[in-house]
């Protein structure tokens, strides 16, 4: 396939309008695992992991990021024809999450609503639908969330990681959007290097297997190929993001994409907040649209396991100024925090018995 | 069986949807289609914005059932900035005292735990300290 043929472009150009974060206030410190599972030995992969609270879930958390992409947006929620939730934690196996969330931002009754799953990178393939949706002409107003409060084995390598935490985007035509999406490349094949069986409450990974083959070809293979196509270098982006299961992949993916340490900082917040699965890439990339320039230019590439990536090209508009300061920022969400240990971390993810 | 009250109640639970008194302005929560100001007819939905302030509160250490998980809570009556006052949980104090006049936002939260893995989830209104005045 020739490259210019690879790209996901819509007829009409699209992009964000408005977009929103959340992430719960508690915080596991990775010390906390260490001290518990492995007598406080061993490297850790990040500082500390965002929680959710007793009383939060996937539906809770989805609906606080869509209302700060409205806020954003400023827009009437009734004009928001599609409401989707990636995730690969929604709180019922048979009932959608994205009903509860159009409910409650006052979306309903005339949209579309679906729940998407693709391991982590749900978030971005609801985001590349969403596009296709405004880009044909068919909505004016599409709305993709990533959002996930991710499961992890008491003692498994993942306990350290498995946060919690999202982003939404209303994605609309690019006179309205306060970044315009150039152009997207999805890149999938058939890898398993983590899973999670039905009725099954943890998953299951192929330890080393989730490097190489899975995680680095996937993001390497997608955004080389958009930038090929899109005729960019990694010297002509501001920003790149990328899905950060910890803090070492992304680090080196954006190494082996000629990307700079300062390019990469400002969306990194896996150390602070722990791997927020489908929210990962993506509430990355709300950190930088909260400081980002008009003009400047953000590769975001996600990476779900079984596995994918979509890589987007991304260019930051004028009405960024006007929109950014109108919800809390991604910062302001981290730094709200809240340090609790094992035994309450244990309570909040309802590993205790209760009867 | 609870369904049709928790499906009749979602948009006021959901997201603080209640009523405007188109006689005499007054805002309504929750909506009971009669003016409590005037006794006219209030049938005109409106979005209250979830701003309001502690009016009072109580900590509940022995939960009714349903509510067990959650123990200790704080309920408070929140004082609207539109002018009703409603009941509701207080969430994410951590590390935050609770005095009357503090300042609240509504957020959308889990209502009940989930004791019962089979049933429904019923969501709806509780109140936090204010995360960043935009």
């Amino acid at each position: 396939m020739a490259d210019m043929e690879k790209l996901l472009k819509p007829e009409h150009p699209v992009g964000i309008v408005g977009y929103g974060a959340y992430v719960p206030r508690y915080r596991l410190p990775a010390s906390e695992v260490a001290r518990i599972w492995t007598d406080g030995t061993g490297g850790l992969p990040i500082k500390e992991k965002s929680v959710p609270g007793l009383d939060e879930d996937v539906v809770t958390m989805s609906v606080e990021a869509a209302r700060n992409a409205l806020l954003r947006a400023g827009i009437p929620p009734t004009e928001i024809r599609a409401v989707w939730v990636g995730s690969e934690s929604h709180p019922y196996a048979v009932k959608p999450t994205s009903t509860i969330v159009a409910e409650a931002i006052g979306a309903v009754p005339n949209t579309q609503a679906a729940d998407w799953e693709f391991a982590c990178k749900a978030g971005t393939e609801a985001m590349v639908a969403a596009m296709g949706l405004v880009g044909s002409g068919m909505a004016r107003y599409a709305m993709a969330i990533g959002m996930d409060t991710a499961q992890g084995r008491p003692g498994d390598a993942l306990e350290y990681t498995a946060g919690a935490g999202g982003a939404a985007f209303i994605l609309g035509l690019e006179e309205d959007s306060l970044a315009v999406i150039e152009a997207s490349y999805s890149y999938v094949t058939d890898t398993p290097d983590f899973w999670r069986r039905a009725d099954q409450k943890y998953p299951e990974h192929g330890h080393r297997f989730t490097g190489e083959p899975a995680y680095f070809h996937h993001i390497v293979s997608a955004a080389e190929a958009v930038m090929e196509a899109t005729g960019t270098k990694a010297e002509d982006y501001q920003y790149a993001v990328f899905h950060q299961p910890n803090a070492k992949f992304p680090q080196r993916a954006g190494q082996m994409l000629g990307f700079m340490p300062e390019q990469i900082e400002t969306g990194l917040l896996v150390q602070d907040i722990g791997n927020t699965y489908s929210g990962a890439a993506i509430i990355g990339l709300t950190a930088i649209l909260d400081i980002a320039k008009p003009g400047d230019r953000i590769l975001m590439t996600s990476f779900g396991s079984g596995a994918g990536s979509d890589s987007m090209v991304i260019r930051v508009t004028e009405r960024i100024d006007a929109s950014r300061g109108k919800a809390p920022t991604t910062q302001e969400y981290i730094t709200r925090r809240t340090e609790i240990d094992y035994a309450q971390y244990v309570r909040m993810r309802g590993k205790l018995t209760m009867k | 069986m609870d369904i049709p009250r928790h499906w009749r109640l979602k948009k006021q639970r959901y997201a603080l949807v209640g009523e405007v008194c188109g006689h005499c302005d007054t805002k309504v929560f929750p909506p009971r289609d009669i003016c409590p100001a005037c006794g006219e007819e209030a049938k005109t939905l409106y979005q209250f914005s979830g701003r309001g302030e502690v009016y009072s509160y109580t900590t509940v250490y022995e939960a009714p059932a349903g509510f067990e998980e959650g123990a200790p809570y704080t309920i408070a009556m929140v004082r609207l900035a539109e002018g009703p006052l409603v009941t509701a949980q207080l969430t994410d104090l951590e590390e935050k005292r609770v005095e009357i006049g503090m300042p609240v936002e509504m957020v959308t939260r889990k209502l009940r735990n989930a004791t019962d893995e089979r049933g429904m989830l019923v969501y709806g209104y509780k109140f936090r300290p204010v995360v960043a005045v935009p």
